[in-house]
Formats: structure tokens, C-alpha cells, sequence
């Protein structure tokens, strides 16, 4: 039932979740953030069930910050953190799955922004835009036909925008809200929420 | 539908007179979804030597990372490059070592030997080796892949007429499935070197 969309844009991505918390017919919160920091210049969009989603992100976070502390503060780059997180997604998926779908974006210095898609069963793949969820199906053709290679940040959140709009109005569950996030060259940042994720 | 069938892919390795050729196309899917056209299924393994992988894409990643694995170390303690009916016995054996929980890949492989005679070889997800001194063929769409490849091969091809026909079987193939396609990539390998070329096809 999770959305997440991501655009990558010239000098960075934009990463959007919904911000629904909810099984069967319930809906517990609608001010959950889905988009996870993993470093100070990369995020991970995930849709799955929330144990999974917070176990998966936090075990992948804390294993990259170890990985500063161990080497002297090097940064891995965005490739490297999308292949670890395959590799331990590869890993567990024979063993205790983690059941969940994500989207990586970071900013490196060399390449700019870069879009890393992953499903549940470890398939990677680098991509210019991307969905998970039943939203897909609203979404990425509205991503194909709006998608340039030289966007700019107010140009792709727009494209979100008229991709959380369609979704909206022509998909069947209610995510009223939606928390979007820039990465450029400064880092991290919320650019937008529905639903105040501290408001707990 | 069959895990083999989640991602969809199609490949062709075929043998033509002191070269060989491999194909694939560049689509990764789910189910009917499509996600990619650049994904990549044919993998270098040397450089007389390519290995195709078709089936689930996160075993097609798993297995050729492991394959690369078993190469660099063979060609460490060996101290000599693997020949391709080697890599096939390893490759068969990789796969057979996880019969009873198996990756789930159909992989082929294309290379020269020391001598610049071809050798193919294909092989099902547990690892049972066909070699075969035309063509073999793997992924969603066999039937046609077969069908094509038995209509255009002729023995002894030049490097550039194993291209043309690599190419045409291929997209003829895929334009008929709809899980394959989405752009095509070939390889022809010959002594001087690789050659490596993108079809341009229905992306549909």
C-alpha cells in the first residue's frame, strides 16, 4: 500500500514517501516518515511493513557509519552504499527476507545525483526515476513523459507533485500525506511534509 | 507464474567460424511492470570469455558476482587464465551445490578457447551442461529464441553475418514476448578483440 517516488535532477534527487501508517482497514498514523537518512548526503525511500522498514534502515545506516569510524571518516559513494545494501538484502533473503522495496538517492561530488531502485528479492538497478508501490502504475508514465536529463529541484518537485495529485485522485486508498525530500550538494533536507513526523 | 518468468530476459550465443557471438536483450521487469532497458545480462569474464545470465534478476547479480569471485580466484592460485570449458564445469558445479534451495538462473556461456575454436555451452538452474556447436538459448522465450536460431544459422560465419543473425533472431524473438525485449545487445567475440554492439528495436 506504500507509495515512494524519487526523480533525480541536475545536481541531485528528490525522494517522496507517503506518510501512512496502516493494516486491514485501519489507519494508525498518517505521519510516518518513510525516507530514511543512511548518510549525510544520501536517503532511502521504503515501502514495506514498518518493522522491516525501520530494522532494514537502521541496520543499514549504522553499518555505513561504522564504516566512517573504521576508515578514518570515508565516505562510501552513493554506488557503493546501493550495492552494500543489495548484498545484505541478497544475504537475508534466504535466510529472514526483509520485505522491503526501496529507492536510494545521493549526491556525490563526481556524478551528481544518482537513483539506485532495489525490489524485496535484491535486484539493483540504476535508474533516472522511479516508483514502488500500486502508485507505480499511476505514476511512472506520468514520470516518462515529464522526465528530462536536465531538470532543475523546482522542476522535478513539480513533477511529484502532479504524480501525488493523479495519485490522489485516481487511487483507491487515502495518503493524504506525503513527505518529500531534496539531496544536493548541502546534504539532506525536507522540502515538504503533510504530516509533522514528530507530532507523535 | 514461475519465478523464472518474475523479471524476463532472452539470450542467444551463437558460433560462427573462429568467433563466437552473445546476445540478450535489456529489459528488467516485474511481472508486467516494466522498470529498466539498460539492465545488464551478459557479463565479461575475460577476455575470450562471456557468461549470460537470464532468470531472477537478483540471482542474475548474486551468481555473477560469485562467478567473478571463483575466476579471480582460480587465475590467482592457477596462475593461468580459466578456459571456457572449465568456467562451464564450475559454473555446473556453483549451481549444483545449491540443488535443493537453487538459484534461480538459466545461464549460457560463449568463449574461445586457447585455440580460437568457439565453445558453447547452456545449462538449466541446477546445473545440467549442454554443449552445443551452433547455438544455445535461455530465458522467457526459448520457443521462438529456437525457432528463429534453427531458421538463419548456417555454420561458419564471418564475425558480421554472426552479428546480422545474432540481431535478427533475437529481436524477431522478443517482439513476440512480452516480457523480453526492450532493446537488445550484442557481443562478438574473436581473437582480435570484442566488438560490442546496441540494437535498436520495438520498445514495447
Amino acid at each position: 500500500m506504500d507509495t515512494v517516488l524519487a526523480i533525480t535532477f541536475k545536481g541531485g534527487v528528490v525522494l517522496a514517501a507517503d506518510q501512512s501508517n496502516a493494516r486491514s482497514i485501519i489507519t494508525y498514523q498518517s505521519n510516518i516518515d518513510k525516507v530514511k537518512e543512511l548518510s549525510s548526503h544520501s536517503a532511502i525511500g521504503v515501502a514495506g511493513p514498518n518493522c522491516d522498514l525501520v530494522n532494514f534502515t537502521q541496520y543499514i545506516a549504522k553499518n555505513l557509519a561504522l564504516y566512517r569510524l573504521n576508515h578514518d571518516g570515508l565516505k562510501l559513494s552513493t554506488k557503493a552504499q546501493a550495492n552494500f545494501c543489495r548484498s545484505k538484502l541478497a544475504e537475508a533473503l534466504r535466510k529472514g527476507p526483509y520485505q522491503v522495496n526501496v529507492l536510494l538517492g545521493g549526491y556525490d561530488e563526481d556524478v551528481g545525483g544518482s537513483l539506485y531502485y532495489m525490489d524485496y528479492l535484491a535486484a539493483l538497478e540504476k535508474v533516472d526515476f522511479g516508483c514502488h508501490g500500486h502508485a507505480s502504475s499511476f505514476c511512472l508514465s506520468i514520470m516518462d513523459r515529464e522526465f528530462r536529463k536536465d531538470l532543475d529541484e523546482e522542476e522535478a518537485i513539480n513533477i511529484i507533485d502532479h504524480c501525488i495529485d493523479e495519485i490522489h485522485t485516481r487511487f483507491l486508498i487515502n495518503q493524504p500525506n506525503y513527505m518529500i525530500k531534496v539531496i544536493d550538494k548541502n546534504g539532506v533536507r525536507i522540502s515538504k511534509f503533510g504530516g509533522d513526523p514528530s507530532d507523535t | 507464474m514461475s519465478i523464472l518468468e518474475y523479471n524476463g530476459a532472452a539470450m542467444i550465443a551463437m558460433a560462427g567460424k573462429n568467433c563466437v557471438g552473445i546476445a540478450s536483450d535489456r529489459r528488467l521487469g516485474m511481472q508486467a511492470q516494466t522498470v529498466s532497458c539498460n539492465f545488464q545480462k551478459v557479463f565479461p569474464m575475460g577476455d575470450k570469455l562471456h557468461v549470460g545470465l537470464a532468470g531472477l534478476a537478483s540471482d542474475v547479480q548474486t551468481v555473477h558476482q560469485l562467478l567473478e569471485y571463483r575466476l579471480n580466484l582460480y587465475e590467482l592460485n592457477e596462475e593461468r587464465e580459466m578456459s571456457p570449458q572449465v568456467f562451464s564445469t564450475l559454473l555446473s558445479n556453483v549451481l549444483y551445490s545449491k540443488r535443493f534451495s537453487p538459484y534461480f538462473i538459466e545461464p549460457i556461456v560463449a568463449g574461445l578457447d586457447k585455440d580460437n575454436k568457439p565453445f558453447l555451452s547452456g545449462s538449466d538452474l541446477i546445473g545440467a551442461t549442454v554443449i552445443a556447436d551452433d547455438f544455445v538459448v535461455a530465458g522467457t522465450c526459448t520457443g521462438n529464441l529456437h525457432g528463429m536460431c534453427e531458421t538463419l544459422y548456417k555454420p561458419d560465419m564471418g564475425p558480421d553475418q554472426l552479428f546480422e543473425t545474432l540481431a535478427q533472431s533475437l529481436l524477431a524473438a522478443t517482439d513476440r514476448d512480452a516480457l523480453s525485449g526492450w532493446g537488445g545487445i550484442v557481443h562478438i567475440i574473436t581473437a582480435e578483440g570484442i566488438v560490442t554492439r546496441e540494437l535498436k528495436g520495438r520498445m514495447d
